[in-house]
């Protein structure tokens, strides 16, 4: 304990050491948060759950705090209806009874639009209440300058979605225009560099039932350009859910994997050099032959033939780390250790061969290795990104190094979706910084030579 | 690499005198002994590779499955089995495959076929791929894998020496005017290298070539290549500029950091005041009582960063579009190339090999150890 004070005593001596340790702190806070809030298979379920989940959500749509940019206003998706959900007064419907036959269901969205840009789709959700005659719905859009353009006539059978981008006809009518900008459009505005109009927007879905008691609802949804905190992938997928969940995830894979390979290569190295001969002989060249085994190549074998799962790489990582070039570290100075005289009394007083391993040899350099395990643990974390950009991420859980695949395999930054790639990135690269200031302040504080330097 | 070690020549001789074999000989030796180690080293990892590539056959049922598959569909289409009944037809099927897996040497237990193989990829005899070529054709994986070589041996062999130079010259540098606002930039610059190449490169492209259009996103020359030798040759050096950029860039800091640390360490030793009261010029301190020391563990050092490197640049190179052997394997994993694979790690298993060896030879002409015969270190 009194060790752990001084350690920390040492360690405020150095200002990045204190941000690394505030940065890793703050990542293990948000991780036990993430954990609690969005449980593992709430999390799985969400990620692998494709569009259907996420069908509300504008595709690879930057996060809103884009629109904090000067000049930037892009515009947010705008979701309305049904009606009677809510107590929006943008939402209106009313029944007319046209006939004896024939009802009006006429549901009307009222909406402001402010953006500077155009909306990536329209899309109108409809479902239906009928028994046997299915009823009939027609779209009209109304725009602040008051013209009306009909949109489209749709027979409602189960639940139906209308894209607007997708209906011929009306692109048709907007001369060749895609939907979503030619019903935004200023008609004043050049034909080659259109802008949106701003101002109040009208649609209505007037839907003529044949039944007593049938009704229809509708759910209109204007895709926006911005989405959440994060923005979204190709997939529609809200991507704090991988930023968040990246981050358990990323310290558990690089926390493990660097206990696993330091613990490991140390007990190797002690064992080599307390019984010498043979068996420091036979452990050097295992090192050796480990350090030529090209071990990216292996984990991708392992991965494209056996198992993708983190668990399966993280186990093999460290067993492919054990005779790693720490060993040869490690080694040098058991051996000045094992010269010291209280190892001659243990072994007089009759301590067994694993009794001094263990509680007297390792101990010793546990201070000096250290920095070098802390400063492994973004390497580790980096490791498990590289997998995941060569397709050989684990299939379930989201991670960043899954995002910074997705990216790179749409193009993101080819397509100028920059959010897509900096988010992820400067999370790992946080995660590191985070790590690597500690250890690198840590060395100094072990291993005094470097004190002064 | 050698400009670094001529300095060291003369001290070299001044402090070996009292030697009773050769200089050369006991380097020969040494290196020799090296080189069969590293064989054998080679040779285990090899094998372990194939091991792991083939482990339990499971690679081989892939392997089957497709061939029975492949068989299927095109007796299905042929019209000249139309008439054959059901039992006819399966039983021409079970034939052809059989006689395909006899080609490809799939009916011989896995034991010998490991040991058939393991022959193979030493002499680079790796077989034929299924369904990946070379540019020029070839469907031999020797020759896929050597047309990609060059290009991956370009591009690391300019970022290892430059880091190697540059990490010297400036860890010097810094060693002199320690504490200087240079030094306590690079040191606090030294954690960026926890990321790997490829995450820079990332970077890069996205300032370079999305915002900047300074530099291509990626690939080996422009398209279509130039004609002219010249043009040719601007042209790759225009795309390795970002991968380059990219490699040094997560090696640099800490290279230099590490080699700084070190030169600091042992020009606070005792020899090397008394060689500063002895009134040696700096340069003199320098070369001989400062780097002829560390050289050695630089040279370790380096040996490891560049070991990392060569991993490093299968991401790197995909993400580059490098045709190298990154990229190679990047593709053959994503088609279950097996055979390319596997020839691939072997590529890479002797490319560390060389690396480690020219090291060794470098170390051994470096460390006096070895010249004057003494014991490596070793203390069993």
């Amino acid at each position: 304990m009194t060790a752990l004070r001084g350690t920390l005593a040492a360690l405020s001596q150095y200002p990045s050491a204190i941000a690394g340790l505030a940065i890793i702190a703050a990542m293990v806070l948000f991780s036990i948060y993430t954990v609690i809030a969005i449980p593992y298979t709430e999390a799985v379920d969400k990620w692998r759950g494709g569009e259907g989940i996420w069908l509300e959500n504008p595709r690879t749509a930057k996060p809103k705090w884009y629109n904090l940019f000067p000049g930037v206003n892009l515009p947010e998706t705008i979701t309305m209806g049904p009606a009677g959900e809510s107590d929006e007064v943008s939402v209106q419907k009313e029944r007319k009874v046209v006939s004896e036959e024939m009802t009006d269901v006429i549901t009307t969205f009222t909406f402001d639009y402010t953006a500077d840009d155009f909306p990536q789709e329209i899309s109108l959700f409809l479902t239906s209440e009928h028994e046997q005659k299915r009823p009939l719905v027609s779209l009209t859009w109304l725009t602040p300058d008051g013209r009306e353009i009909r949109i489209t006539d749709v027979t409602v059978e189960g639940p139906v979605t209308v894209r607007f981008s997708q209906e011929e006809e009306l692109e048709r009518r907007l001369d060749g225009v895609r939907a979503e900008v030619g019903l935004f459009a200023d008609p004043a505005s050049p034909e080659d560099d259109p802008r949106p109009l701003k101002g109040t927007y009208q649609l209505t879905a007037a839907g003529l039932v044949f039944e007593d008691d049938a009704d229809v609802d509708a759910r209109l949804v204007v895709y926006g350009q911005v989405y959440g905190l994060a923005g979204t992938d190709h997939l529609r997928r809200d991507l704090t859910l991988a930023l968040m969940w990246g981050m358990p995830v990323a310290l558990a894979f690089g926390l493990l994997a660097a206990v696993g390979t330091s613990v490991s290569t140390l007990i190797v190295a002690a064992i080599g050099v307390w019984f010498g001969g043979i068996v420091d002989a036979t452990i050097q060249r295992i090192t050796e032959v480990n350090l030529i085994l090209p071990v990216l190549p292996i984990l991708i074998m392992v991965g494209l033939f056996y198992s993708r799962s983190i668990w399966v790489m993280l186990g093999v990582l460290i067993a492919l780390s054990v005779f790693s070039s720490g060993i040869k570290t490690s080694r040098a100075i058991f051996l000045q250790i094992k010269e010291s005289p209280y190892f001659e009394a243990a072994r007089a007083y009759g301590a067994g061969n694993f009794r001094i391993i263990f509680l007297y040899l390792i101990p010793r350099i546990i201070p000096t290795l250290v920095p070098g395990f802390v400063v492994a643990i973004p390497s580790f974390v980096f490791v498990e990104a590289t997998l995941a950009v060569l397709n050989l991420g684990d299939p379930l859980l989201p991670t960043w190094g899954k995002v910074l695949s997705d990216a790179r395999v749409n193009d993101a930054l080819y397509q100028g979706n920059y959010y897509w790639v900096l988010e992820p990135a400067a999370l790992l690269l946080l995660s590191g910084l985070g790590f690597a200031m500690v250890g690198f302040a840590l060395d100094r504080v072990f291993n005094p030579r470097l004190r002064d330097l | 690499m050698t400009d670094a070690a001529l300095p060291l020549q003369p001290g070299a001789e001044s402090a070996d005198r009292p030697q009773t074999q050769s200089t050369l000989a006991r380097v020969v030796q040494y290196t020799g002994l090296r080189m069969i180690a590293l064989f054998f080293t080679v040779l285990i990892g090899v094998y372990l590779t194939i091991l792991i590539a083939n482990m339990g056959g499971h690679v081989d049922e892939i392997r089957k499955g497709y061939i029975r598959e492949s068989v299927a569909i095109s007796v299905g289409i042929d019209p000249e089995f139309k008439n054959m009944t059901a039992d006819e037809r399966r039983e021409h099927i079970d034939q052809l495959v059989a006689l395909q897996e006899k080609r490809m040497g799939l009916d011989q237990p896995f034991l010998l076929r490991s040991f058939r193989f393991l022959l193979g990829a030493m002499t680079l005899d790796l077989g034929w791929a299924d369904n990946m070529s070379s540019d020029s054709g070839s469907r031999q994986v020797r020759n896929i894998i050597l047309e990609r070589l060059p290009a991956t041996l370009l591009l690391f062999s300019t970022t290892f020496f430059l880091l190697f130079f540059v990490g010297i010259f400036v860890a010097l540098y810094l060693s002199r005017n320690y504490g200087s606002r240079l030094d306590r930039v690079i040191v606090g610059l030294a954690p960026t290298s926890a990321a790997p190449s490829w995450f820079y490169g990332l970077f890069f492209i996205l300032l370079f070539a999305a915002l900047l259009g300074w530099f291509p996103f990626g690939g080996l020359v422009s398209a279509p290549p130039p004609d002219s030798i010249i043009n040719y040759a601007l042209s790759v050096l225009n795309h390795m500029v970002l991968p380059v950029t990219a490699i040094f860039f997560s090696a640099i800091f800490l290279g230099i950091y590490g080699q700084r640390t070190f030169f600091l360490i042992f020009s606070n030793e005792d020899y090397v005041d008394m060689a500063r009261a002895k009134g040696l010029s700096d340069r003199v301190v320098e070369r001989r009582y400062i780097m002829r020391p560390t050289m050695p563990t630089i040279v370790t050092g380096l040996a490891l960063s560049i070991i990392g490197l060569w991993f490093g640049s299968i991401v790197l190179e995909t993400i580059f579009n490098w045709p190298g052997l990154g990229r190679l394997f990047y593709l053959a994993a994503n088609i279950f190339e097996t055979s390319v694979i596997v020839g691939s790690t072997v590529i890479y298993a002797y490319l560390l090999g060389f690396t480690v060896f020219f090291l060794d030879f470098v170390y051994a002409l470096l460390d006096p150890r070895v010249k004057v015969g003494g014991s490596s270190g070793g203390q069993a």
